[in-house]
């Protein structure tokens, strides 16, 4: 099969050839738009006063005196958007503005707009708030602490937002037929996601007296999710869905910070509703710090049974999520941290708990990689040490347990194509991995004659796995609709437009569009114009979250061209006298693939065409299978109609003396399927290993007295240049099966293994373990200080006590039947709990 | 109170009335429309407002206007001549050098000066000169790698020695 796939793949005349994204050249001339760069006549400037304290009460907002500015057109507060919203139908407990209660230091409270922005600075200093400071939480061990200082009404008890616990299998069983049990205890600190564009928007309201809805509203948005802001806009605005119209411009990267409905673009719509004119709002980049939805900080306790030649036997894990002061995608990411564990590794029964707590923190979101970063960390960190505790290789450990290609797992998720074996291959063979090969080499690096201090540097190689979805099986509303929809149109003179809500974030969403058009009706990629992620024009995807994009707009855009395409063999057939079953489409002909020279060129095709059928319009959608999850509450998180799958291993260098850590090299290899343009592939996952290796050892999220310590680019350490390693990137491609030409996604999940990786080789290095991430070199320093003193060799977290039980009803699941090839719908007992 | 100045730019000379506290960065974007120079933090820390001043790179983010009267202010719109790309333009977009794309404008214009400086970079050379500008998408290593091949581009070299490097593995 693997030689037939691969002649395929070579058939492909698009797919699987490098080329220029179809907006490159609009990249590279600065000619592309952001949402910034859209400048409106007459339009105003809009800025919001956010909170200076973590938690108070609001007792009184007077903006009188701001009003009273010349060149101030409106001020609004809490008062005038009253009605709650939230990205999750179950966590709607977010005000456009504050209403009684400010959350965290940089919670709006009041919102100008006026003629530019130098009457904003002046209008905001004007606006009165009298607050009566609360006691703040700042911790996951404070939320839990002090229930009695309540933050968020959504919490039912104390500050916990969300508590899940589920058996798959039975638990105890595993453990007792255990040889070795180990527990870990690892905190993850969390970190921004940092696009280097600023959230901004422009919103322009266009009265409409003879309309009972007022007029209509255009919003432009830098957004990866237009179409969940468009709902959550027409619920606080009040305005009919079909009055709004969401477009998402060139958007300067978002990571998974720009998906979630916003503050600003709600009272920018209003600001521009009241004033009649269009209004701009542009974030600071602190602001971008404080709207945050970053990764959450968790601590994670694992315990994990294994047979003594490394068989896993059991896997018991808790989360406990220190969400901010919203819930956000919160809820999911609760179940995210415990949902993929399954994926990588086989695991005969399974026990996760996780908890969200709220704290008086910007609140925390999806990150790239959306939950399951943290718990990656900390499984493949645990898994090496049970590997060292049992004196097995960390790859052959891993080898031992993955999961099979076309099988369920004991939490009821459905595998299909899976190379993870050929990625750590792939990773072993040239990293020429060994652990502790180069812990004791010489430093080639330290002979430099002018310096005279000879650092002490150790090397060592780590290695991790991962897996990640792509994209979610279940829409973050409940319903039946398709998850992405395309629509073509083909015109008289040969033109293509696609028509595709995907909003393109960097990662080449309409290239990719643009790439699987083209590959179906045999015509260069550069012939086809593209409306993308605008609620009106186009029909809907939902967003560029959960790695969705390739797999699902891809699908359904190969349906509609599929549609034209049989329209177009069809009048060809007749034309060339060849059965549609020999005709071929490519480079702009349809050809008879027995004789090429009976040709058609695509033009004419068209043309026969509109005069056969009339107008040539072709639609097509996509929604995941069914029967890809279990059954229990809960288990619409993690589902997804495919996973791609990475290993990673990288190089350090540590300074024995100073605890200096360097990372110097990474090799990643990933499982993409297919690739559609390698090209965009291997960025993808250049960018998934630079982004993972500055959260594993430079990215900190920390405050001080409520405060966000570090909200700059100066303070907040991202990688440049220099901190970047050499990164060495190998594409494994075996088609999946439901994939658009087999392919999976890319833009996640090569950053999961990076983490751990590197904390698995600063062990291998210098035998320390640090399990909080980031690793900074202090951490290094104190724990080689540690080691020096026989205080032993981890570093962990402080373990977090439970006074009480786990504080929801335990769900007990089993999955009917073993982890047999695709079960199209096994039947499932829910043993206790079920719905709670 | 706005100021009358005269700004080269590109190489026209514009005559613009400016708020003297305003920054270049604000003058370009605001009054003069050229909004290919970006904006990510506003206090000098991101690169993404990089113009070249004399054929040096500047952050126009901490650049008054008054300031730069006399020189020649270079923005991404006029690194191509007369709808010409510069090579490294071409080699960005063939190469994979820009993702979201909104580094790149900063991004082009420090490896254009690069360039002229360094004719054939070394990859330290290229992580010196370019570590002034974040990039948050590419992990900077699609960057290097158009860097190279449009120095070969601008020396006449061998163009097939300069590949993405990507690598696959079809089981």
């Amino acid at each position: 099969m693997a030689k037939d796939q691969q002649q395929k793949t070579r058939a492909y005349k698009i797919i699987g050839t490098p080329r220029p994204k179809v907006d490159a050249y609009a990249k590279v001339t600065g000619r592309a738009l952001f949402a910034d760069d859209i400048m409106l006549p007459r339009m105003l400037y809009g800025r919001l006063l956010r909170s200076p304290y973590p938690h108070a009460r609001i007792l009184s907002i007077d903006t009188s005196r701001a009003q009273a500015l010349p060149g101030v057109l409106a001020v609004i507060t809490g008062a005038d958007l009253p009605q709650k919203f939230g990205i999750l139908p179950s966590s709607q407990d977010e005000y456009a503005l504050a209403i009684d209660k400010v959350r965290y230091v940089g919670d709006p409270v009041a919102a100008v707009a006026a003629l530019d922005p130098d009457i904003l600075d002046e209008a905001i200093k004007l606006i009165d708030v009298e607050y009566e400071v609360l006691p703040a939480i700042m911790s996951i061990e404070e939320a839990l602490a002090h229930p009695e200082v309540k933050i968020n009404d959504e919490a039912r008890i104390g500050n916990i937002h969300k508590a899940v616990s589920y058996e798959f299998g039975e638990v105890e069983a595993g453990f007792a037929a255990a040889d070795y049990i180990r527990e870990d205890w690892s905190y993850y600190e969390g970190n921004n996601h940092a696009p280097i564009e600023e959230h901004a928007c422009v919103a322009q309201w266009e009265p409409n007296p003879s309309d009972p809805a007022g007029g209509k509203l255009t919003l432009w948005s830098s957004t990866q999710t237009p179409h969940y802001v468009h709902r959550e806009l027409s619920k606080v605005l009040g305005l009919p869905q079909s009055h709004i119209r969401v477009i998402a411009p060139n958007v300067g990267g978002g990571f998974g910070g720009k998906s979630d409905p916003f503050s600003h673009e709600i009272c920018a719509c209003e600001l521009s509703r009241r004033t009649g004119r269009p209004v701009k709002i542009t974030c600071t980049r602190e602001e971008v710090f404080l709207i945050h939805r970053g990764r959450h900080p968790v601590k994670m306790w694992i315990k994990t049974g294994v047979k003594r030649d490394g068989t896993l036997t059991a896997m018991h894990f808790r989360s406990f999520l220190d969400g901010g002061a919203y819930g956000s995608y919160g809820i999911a990411t609760t179940y995210y941290t415990g949902a993929l564990q399954t994926v990588t590794y086989k695991l005969p029964c399974y026990k996760f708990e996780g908890i969200r707590l709220f704290t008086n923190k910007p609140p925390c979101g999806p990150k790239r990689g959306h939950g399951t970063t943290q718990p990656r960390y900390a499984i493949e960190v645990h898994l090496d040490k049970l590997a060292h505790d049992l004196g097995i290789d960390p790859v052959e450990l891993r080898r031992r347990n993955l999961v099979e290609p076309y099988t369920h797992t004991v939490n009821g998720l459905r595998i299909t194509s899976c190379a993870l074996g050929e990625c750590l291959d792939q990773v072993v063979e040239r990293s020429k991995f060994h652990p502790n090969k180069l812990a004791a080499a010489a430093n080639p690096h330290a002979s430099n004659g002018s310096v005279q201090y000879q650092p002490a540097i150790k090397r060592g190689l780590g290695i991790a796995a991962s897996a990640y979805i792509c994209g979610a099986g279940k829409p973050i509303y409940w319903n039946d609709l398709p998850h992405s929809a395309v629509q073509i149109r083909l015109d008289r003179g040969g033109g293509v437009t696609v028509y595709c809500g995907a909003t393109d974030i960097g990662q080449g969403s309409t290239s990719i569009l643009a790439y699987i058009v083209a590959e179906e009706l045999g015509i260069q990629p550069e012939r086809i114009h593209l409306e993308t992620a605008d609620t009106t024009l186009t029909p809907v995807d939902l967003g560029s979250y959960s790695s969705r994009v390739t797999f699902m707009a891809g699908n359904a855009a190969i349906a509609a061209a599929r549609k034209l395409k049989e329209q177009l063999f069809e009048v060809a057939s007749e034309r060339l006298h060849v059965p549609s079953e020999s005709l071929q489409a490519a480079n702009d002909v349809i050809y008879d693939e027995h004789d090429p020279g009976v040709a058609l060129p695509f033009e004419h095709a068209v043309q026969f065409a509109e005069a056969r059928f009339g107008a040539l319009v072709a639609a097509g959608s996509y929604a995941p299978p069914e029967g890809i999850h279990g059954d229990y509450k809960g288990a619409g998180v993690g589902p997804s109609p495919a996973y791609s799958y990475s290993a990673c291993v990288a190089q350090v260098a540590v300074d024995v003396e100073t605890g200096d850590l360097v990372v110097e090299k990474l090799w990643l290899a990933h499982d993409v399927g297919q690739s559609i343009n390698p090209l965009l592939v291997a960025g993808q996952v250049e960018g998934g290993a630079y982004m993972g290796c500055g959260e594993a050892v430079m990215e900190q999220q920390i405050f001080r007295k409520g405060l966000h310590k570090i909200p700059s680019l100066l303070d907040y350490k991202l990688a440049t240049t220099l901190d970047t390693p050499e990164i060495e990137t190998i594409l494994v491609e075996i088609p999946d099966r439901e994939g658009p030409f087999g392919a999976k996604e890319a833009g996640q999940g090569p950053l999961n293994p990076v983490i751990p990786a590197i904390a698995n080789a600063v062990y291998d290095a210098v035998g320390v373990r640090i399990d909080e991430v980031p690793i900074t070199s202090d951490k290094v320093f104190r724990a080689l200080k540690n080691l020096a003193q026989g205080k032993g060799t981890e570093l962990q977290p402080t373990p977090i006590e439970l006074s009480s039980p786990w504080p929801t009803r335990l769900i007990s699941w089993q999955h009917n039947g073993s982890q047999g090839e695709d079960q199209s719908k096994a039947s499932h007992v829910p043993v206790q709990g079920g719905v709670s | 109170m706005r100021q009358l100045i005269t700004l080269h730019v590109n190489g026209e000379r514009h005559e613009v009335a400016v708020l003297p506290h305003h920054t270049l960065l604000e003058v370009l974007r605001e009054d003069m429309g050229l909004i290919g120079t970006k904006h990510g933090c506003e206090l000098g820390e991101c690169g993404a407002c990089t113009v070249l001043i004399d054929g040096m790179p500047v952050l126009s983010c901490l650049t008054l206007p008054l300031e730069v009267q006399e020189s020649e202010i270079t923005t991404i719109e006029g690194l191509e001549q007369n709808g010409k790309l510069h090579p490294l333009q071409e080699t960005f977009a063939e190469l994979g050098a820009a993702q979201c794309g909104y580094c790149t404008p900063g991004m082009l214009l420090s490896g254009a000066a690069l360039l002229r400086e360094h004719p054939h970079p070394t990859r330290e050379q290229m992580k010196e000169y370019l570590a002034g500008n974040l990039c948050r998408c590419t992990g900077y290593t699609k960057i290097y790698e158009a860097v190279e091949a449009a120095a070969q581009r601008m020396s006449g070299g061998d163009e097939q020695a300069i590949r993405p490097a990507v690598e696959g593995y079809h089981g």
